[in-house]
């Protein structure tokens, strides 16, 4: 008799299905206290990162007068000034990464090819400058690279150059250092990226007739790319917000977007408009993180299997 | 007709191969003739140099001496691209940034086969591992079988002289691996290429090979067909690595065999006089009824355990000398009505012709 009536009752409920009730309002007391420790993180992140972006981007659209207005934005399209502290911030990027790109490819390259113990004590030379001060790294690049510094120095006393080649206070100077204080964060993905191929992958390669060269090519290579990506990503993304290198080393000819930012608000004490070059280099990085993310993410695998 | 590899078929002559790591030695002198079209196996428990002799030979590891020749030519200090020896990698190995087609074509552009030409050929080899229409799927969307069959098809496509084949089937689950065994040997059949294959697996080398190479601490212990191997092992290490085996002292003198006080008759020749080994399988032995007759030889021993295995029966049985041998049998209906109990004593009986014996190490 009992039995017929609890089956009666299942068939009788609405959901019709045994606890249905009870295992939703659990879920839902589950989530619930997931919210609960995740929220001193949220309240964190909100009261770090959204509110001074929000403020900032609020303070730029006001001039110097206090009135709402577009002025500060409008200045990047009508000062020469700014167009060319724009570009150079560019350039300086671009050529950094490429030169970074340059030097780290190969040395992550033969990072990898190392036996895990030589390797272990190659990194070491890698990351210890990665410990050191920038600002003590700089003045080093500055000592040697300066008009009576060892580098001309030395060239001239082996006669190789009669005067002084201008390696500080200039784009060059700013290339150099800047370039050093990047090569880790290039080479640590990189390095990290070409460790995880498959070496049977390669002697695959070479099994099936391809030269060493062949097989760096094809599949080398195109297996090394996401992880060249991600170095390429942070190195140029890092470049374009970087002060106390272009600031020392330029010599005052290289002005860059964050050292123009100091400036105007230190200086002229404008923060409207030092808040607006805040608003676009935040924008143009997310844009460019945006488009990295976007051509990683839907061409890379598409891109090299056509090949 | 393209992958007719019958006509290139080529025999592989290895001698003298030395290995050492550091200062450990893998292989020792080691020496072994692959016939043309021939499917053979390289047995043996890990660290017997195996996949090192491989290795080798696809040019991956260099020797620190010794040669090998196919078909006469020296090909021991040839870089591995121009050996022309297909490879099939235990991990597949398959190009992860390619998609199917482009990894089994991958050795055709290398040789600079032309557009059309490859498309053909890369279909008849997919047609021929049973994946045809996978040509697109990405590496990543293959199951386990699939991969296995890509890299099986990307190491013949381009009509190599010879395979080699490390552990293939080690990664799949035994029901895909038992039926790819069978698979394998059909395409081996229908190809004809000279296949030299790693493994480990006793079982999975006797279903496959033509012959069998036993390899322990960098020698060739025994090389034999299958079923040589498995009835007249040569050397203890065979006879425990082939089947099951069960081991019992005799000793020898001036030809006559003698284990105990009993006399045992054997229909192969009585080797040197002193102590050997005789190799019991588990499948040779029956309990006889009485004293044996004829050309069968008695064992006494006391019934340990009898584990029934549903098809078949194992029994551990206890010797006077404390020694235990193992009987295996199909349970038919007049052996399943009067099993051994526990602790009840019996004869085993073998037979003169499966007395087998070998050294005592």
């Amino acid at each position: 008799m009992s039995l017929a009536s609890a089956s009666l009752s299942h068939a009788g409920r609405p959901d019709g299905a045994l606890n249905a009730d009870a295992l939703r309002a659990d879920a839902r007391r589950e989530s619930r206290g997931l919210l609960a420790l995740l929220s001193p993180g949220l309240l964190l992140v909100f009261a770090v990162i959204i509110v001074p972006i929000g403020w900032l981007f609020w303070l730029s659209l006001f001039d110097e007068a206090g009135q709402l207005s577009a002025a500060n934005y409008a200045r990047f399209f009508e000062q020469a000034s700014y167009i060319k502290t724009f570009v150079t911030t560019f350039k300086v990027a671009f050529v950094v990464t490429g030169a970074c790109v340059l030097l780290g490819y190969p040395l992550a390259y033969m990072l990898s090819q190392l036996p895990r113990r030589a390797a272990g004590v190659c990194l070491i030379f890698v990351i210890l400058p990665f410990w050191t001060s920038v600002l003590v790294r700089t003045y080093a690049w500055l000592v040697i690279l300066q008009r009576k510094g060892l580098v001309n120095t030395w060239l001239i006393d082996l006669g190789v150059i009669g005067q002084p080649l201008p390696l500080a206070n200039n784009f060059a100077g700013v290339v150099i250092g800047m370039t050093h204080i990047m090569l880790p964060f290039l080479v640590l993905p990189l390095y990290a990226s070409m460790k995880s191929i498959d070496t049977d992958c390669l002697r695959a390669g070479m099994n099936l007739g391809a030269s060493p060269a062949a097989t760096f090519r094809q599949i080398f290579l195109p297996l090394s790319l996401p992880g060249l990506a991600s170095g390429v990503v942070i190195v140029f993304v890092l470049c374009l917000g970087f002060f106390v290198t272009p600031a020392l080393m330029g010599g005052g000819k290289v002005i860059m977007w964050a050292m123009r930012m100091e400036q105007t608000t230190s200086l002229y004490s404008n923060w409207g408009a030092g808040a607006a070059l805040g608003v676009v280099l935040l924008g143009v990085t997310l844009a460019l993180l945006g488009l990295f993310q976007w051509l990683l993410g839907a061409r890379a695998t598409g891109v090299w299997s056509q090949r | 007709m393209l992958l007719s590899l019958a006509q290139t078929a080529l025999p592989i002559g290895i001698s003298g191969i030395e290995k050492r790591f550091g200062g450990v030695s893998v292989l020792h002198d080691l020496g072994l003739d692959v016939a043309a079209g021939e499917f053979l196996t390289l047995l043996g428990p890990s660290g017997s140099g195996k996949t090192t002799l491989l290795m080798i030979m696809a040019g991956f590891v260099r020797a620190n001496a010794g040669s090998i020749k196919v078909d006469g030519e020296e090909i021991v200090t040839m870089p591995p691209h121009k050996r022309n020896i297909g490879m099939v990698f235990q991990n597949y190995a398959l190009f992860p940034h390619m998609n199917v087609f482009h990894n089994i074509a991958f050795p055709l552009k290398q040789r600079r086969v032309s557009t059309a030409e490859t498309a053909e050929r890369v279909e008849r080899a997919l047609d021929l591992v049973q994946l045809k229409g996978l040509g697109e799927r990405r590496v990543d969307q293959l199951s386990g079988g699939q991969r296995q069959r890509v890299a099986l098809a990307r190491a013949i496509v381009f009509e190599p002289r010879i395979v080699l084949m490390d552990e293939p089937l080690s990664a799949l689950d035994k029901s895909l691996r038992e039926h790819m065994q069978i698979e394998l040997r059909h395409l081996h059949r229908r190809l004809g290429m000279t296949t030299v294959y790693v493994t480990h697996d006793q079982r999975e080398a006797i279903t496959m090979s033509d012959r069998i190479a036993v390899m322990n601490a960098g020698r060739i212990e025994q090389i034999d067909q299958p079923e040589v191997l498995y009835a007249k092992p040569q050397t203890k290490f065979v006879a425990g690595f082939i089947g099951e085996s069960s081991f019992v002292p005799v000793e020898c003198r001036n030809g006559s065999v003698w284990h105990e006080d009993r006399k045992f008759r054997m229909t192969a020749a009585a080797p040197s006089n002193g102590r050997h080994l005789m190799v019991v399988r588990p499948e040779k032995l029956r309990v006889i009824a009485g004293e044996p007759a004829g050309d069968v030889n008695a064992l006494p021993a006391i019934v340990g355990d009898v584990i029934y295995q549903g098809d078949s029966f194992v029994c551990y049985a206890t010797l006077k000398d404390g020694r235990q041998v193992t009987l295996r049998d199909y349970c038919r209906s007049d052996v399943l009505a009067k099993l051994p109990a526990p602790g009840e004593p019996i004869t085993l009986g073998i037979d003169a012709q499966d007395v087998v014996l070998v050294a005592d190490q």
